[in-house]
């Protein structure tokens, strides 16, 4: 068919990559039994770190599900994700007490200088700027979270010189 | 007796929610409003209370469509609780109240939250007076909104051409969901994100035209407000009419002259040919046709191209190719089976065609200033129009396709009273027709059109009973047997995607024992189509197949092969069914596409297989 004649390469790249061996295997574990997306979901998240386009179209096919469902079950839910994680994902809050506080000045400059929007990450795969939830540290408001560091008591100011630690850690780690 | 088979029931044609269906004999009997009704055990609240006469207002719920209780519109009071009627089952002796202070307040901050969240564009909207969401605040009385909340904006989907979607006025109520996959099967929109981020879309947001959407409008005459529109193309024809240096032609399907009425309120299924003929001439066209007039064309080609396929071992079972949205259709779902579709253009690209070069070359036009309009019950006829593949005549062969909607927007404009207009006649030779070409309107239609030939062509003797009621009517899936001359004709007829599936995934199987097929892309054929007037629901189908199977009777000619102009058009001009000009002219072919944009999926599956096996 015109299609496969495109020159498409992802199929042998695919074919020599062990993840989508092991989403095959998931796949035909689930298949035929009801309530089977979700599941199948995590485990391929699991799998790949997210769910590409085309993992979300091999288990609609492989389940027999509409992409449209598949991609409406990602969007619900928000332990999915359709985007590449970064290697930290910073966690600013935007509960009642931190944007009281000034949180939204704070994710401004977050957004400034990681560059990009909520839910992406940064061009070099280290950080995935997220908005989150209360953490419980309101005394401490405006409170961020990176990996598993809190910071609390933020200006726009702090922001720059937290960001290049994890940087420079970076740099050190793989010189 | 020419049927030797009866039809069988395969599938029904919408959902699977009414009482027969249900099988339910047990009844009981309830108090509505201090009313005792009684009525099946398996009904809801809002069907005993329609039973009793009593009108609880409903907004997401659509009959035969959509049941999905998620608006909330249409709560009642049952044991002191609110209850959204269209979903909660009846039961012996229970009390229900539908007027109270808790129930009013209730629908009306529902509807007045759903306001705080909607543009008020009532005054410039496609919607305007026909808007469920305008007639609900109205009946609810809400002359305030209370809540000021914050005001979605999500981008305007104007990729396809056929269908426009605005989510910003979207009021989540998922009836196009039920429709697209339940009905249609096609499974193109469905609801992302969760809470005020909640949109109706396709898959990662996809524009529709970068998805296997149809085209088939389906969606849009379900969408109670605004949502989901066609595209208005009202203005180019407009732009057409008022230049001087163009000739302006129209064509008009056989599903419009029984549907075009209800835009002005008159009831479905009145035949309106007359009056819509100079309703067209009013407006200015240069040259009033008939789609019905290739209509018949399209049997003659087509019913020599079931019989040399018979004859010679070709691809068989044989599929219609009218449709538009079951074309799109099975070029993405079932990309390998293209063959099997007649290579016959629809009636109104055959029309096309014809326009640019048979009627110029007579009536001694230049082609180049030929302007093509059609008058569809379509979208898709919107999408079929600017295919490459339909530029045979050397020029786009149809330029405008306006839906019967944008027809009567049209007419409106121009101030015609059309109610009172007086008959007028099609244009000589493309208004030329039989009754055959106007069953092609309805399910069955074109099946029972070839039939009308092919019996005739075949066995040489005339036909003594011309209705083939078995392919007739609203199932889902009808089958008939035509002994021509010892052999056995087999035909199958489905109409709605879902439908069309169910056949496909029998030939795929190899236990689809007929030669030839008729689908639809539309539930009820095209007087069911994306583009008629709103509403459009199973009912008022009947209605309209009633108006349709009238004005065949009507005819004086109702065999395709008898028309007149269409062996003139023969003897001067095509020469012979199925010759060369005809396949320059008359005929096409089918492109494989992509089930999902972006990722190829054949290979998406050959991949889970290997994994699979290993
Ligand atoms: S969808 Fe209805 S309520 Fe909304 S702007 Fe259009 S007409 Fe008005
Ligand atoms: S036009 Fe038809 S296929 Fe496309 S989204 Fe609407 S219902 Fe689905
Ligand atoms: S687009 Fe129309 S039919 Fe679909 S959910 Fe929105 S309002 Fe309902
Ligand atoms: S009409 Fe019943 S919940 Fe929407």
């Amino acid at each position: 068919m015109e299609a496969a004649t495109r020159g498409c390469q992802c199929h042998a790249l695919r074919a020599q990559d062990e993840r989508y061996k092991r989403l095959g295997e998931i796949i035909a574990q689930y298949a035929g039994q009801p309530g089977a997306l979700i599941p199948v979901l995590h485990h391929a998240q699991e799998v790949f770190g997210y769910l590409p386009h085309d993992v979300q179209v091999l288990v609609a096919e492989g389940l027999d599900v509409p992409l449209s469902e598949v991609d409406g079950v990602i969007t619900f839910y928000s332990l999915f994700t359709s985007e590449p994680r970064g290697k930290y994902k910073i966690g600013i809050c935007l509960g009642t007490a931190c944007y009281v506080k000034g949180a939204a000045a704070v994710l401004e400059e977050l957004k400034k200088q990681v560059g990009v929007d909520i839910g992406k990450t940064s061009a070099d795969g280290l950080f995935t700027l997220e908005v989150t939830r209360c953490v419980g540290a309101c005394g401490l408001a405006p409170v961020m979270t990176i990996g598993d560091d809190v910071y609390g008591r933020l200006t726009p100011e702090d922001v720059a010189g937290i960001l290049d630690k994890y940087i420079q850690a970076e740099k050190n780690g793989k010189a | 007796m020419v049927l030797v088979k009866k039809n069988a029931h395969l599938m029904p044609l919408v959902g699977t929610r009414t009482n027969e269906q249900k099988g339910a004999k047990e009844m009981v009997t309830l108090t509505i409003d201090g009313q005792k009704v009684t009525v099946p055990a398996n009904s809801t609240v809002l069907e005993a209370a329609e039973a009793a006469g009593i009108h609880i207002p409903t907004l997401c719920y659509l009959k035969d469509v959509s049941q999905t209780g998620s608006c909330r519109v249409c709560v009642v009071e049952i044991g002191g609780r609110l209850q959204a009627s269209c979903v909660f089952p009846v039961s012996e002796g229970m009390e229900v109240k539908t007027n109270t202070p808790l129930v009013r307040e209730s629908r009306r901050t529902t509807v007045e939250l759903m306001l705080s969240n909607h543009p008020q564009d009532c005054l410039t909207c496609l919607r305007n007076q026909n808007c469920e969401l305008q007639k609900l605040s109205h009946e609810l009385n809400i002359r305030e909104v209370r809540f000021e909340g914050a005001r979605s904006s999500f981008p305007l989907d104007t990729s396809s051409p056929a269908i426009a979607r605005d989510p910003n006025k979207c009021i989540l109520c998922r009836r196009c969901i039920s429709v697209c996959s339940e009905i249609q099967g096609v499974n193109i929109l469905a609801a992302r994100e969760r809470g005020f981020e909640t949109v109706v879309s396709p898959a990662w947001q996809e524009q529709l035209a970068n998805t296997a959407c149809t085209n088939c409008g389906q969606c849009v005459l379900v969408c109670p407000v605004g949502a989901l529109v066609e595209k208005d193309d009202t203005e180019k024809v407009w732009k057409a009419l008022a230049d001087p240096d163009t000739h302006v032609v129209v064509q008009t399907a056989p599903a419009v002259r029984v549907t075009l009425g209800e835009e002005f309120g008159l009831e479905p299924g009145t035949i309106v040919t007359g009056k819509m003929v100079t309703a067209l001439r009013r407006l200015g066209f240069d040259a009033v046709f008939d789609t019905d007039f290739t209509a018949d064309l399209t049997i003659i080609e087509e019913a020599n191209e079931l019989l040399q396929r018979l004859e010679n071992g070709g691809k068989l079972p044989m599929i219609t190719s009218c449709s538009p949205g079951w074309i799109k259709f099975i070029e993405h779902q079932f990309p390998a089976y293209l063959d099997h579709l007649s290579t016959c253009k629809s009636p109104q690209q055959m029309f096309g065609a014809l326009a640019k070069t048979y009627y110029p070359e007579k009536a001694g036009l230049d082609p180049g200033k030929i302007v093509t309009v059609s008058i569809m019950p379509c979208t898709a006829k919107k999408f079929e129009a600017e295919r490459p593949e339909m530029q045979s005549s050397g020029y786009q062969d149809v330029d405008i396709v306006l839906t019967v909607r944008e027809f009567a927007r049209m007419i409106k404009e121009a101030g015609i009273d059309f109610i009172n207009l007086a008959d007028g006649e099609y244009d000589a030779p493309m208004g030329i027709s039989t009754g055959a070409g106007v069953i092609f309107g309805a399910t069955g239609g074109v099946m029972e059109a070839a039939l009308r030939t092919a019996y005739e062509v075949v066995t040489e003797e005339s036909l003594d009973k011309l209705d083939f009621t078995e392919v007739r009517g609203l199932e889902g899936i009808k089958e008939a047997s035509v002994n021509l001359n010892g052999t056995v004709l087999k035909v199958a007829v489905a109409h709605g995607l879902g439908n069309a599936r169910k056949l496909m995934e029998l030939i795929q199987q190899g236990k689809a024992e007929y030669h030839f097929i008729e689908i639809m892309a539309c539930p009820g054929g095209c007087i069911g189509g994306g583009g008629q007037p709103i509403p459009t629901n199973t009912d008022i189908r009947r209605q309209r197949m009633a108006g349709i199977y009238a004005a065949d009777k009507d005819m004086p000619l109702r065999k395709s092969h008898e028309n007149p102009a269409i062996k003139v058009l023969y003897d001067e001009f095509l020469r012979e069914p199925l010759g060369e000009k005809s396949h320059e002219l008359l005929h096409t072919h089918y492109v494989p596409r992509l089930k999902y944009s972006e990722v190829e999926h054949p290979e998406a599956k050959e991949e889970t297989k290997r994994g699979t096996a290993s």
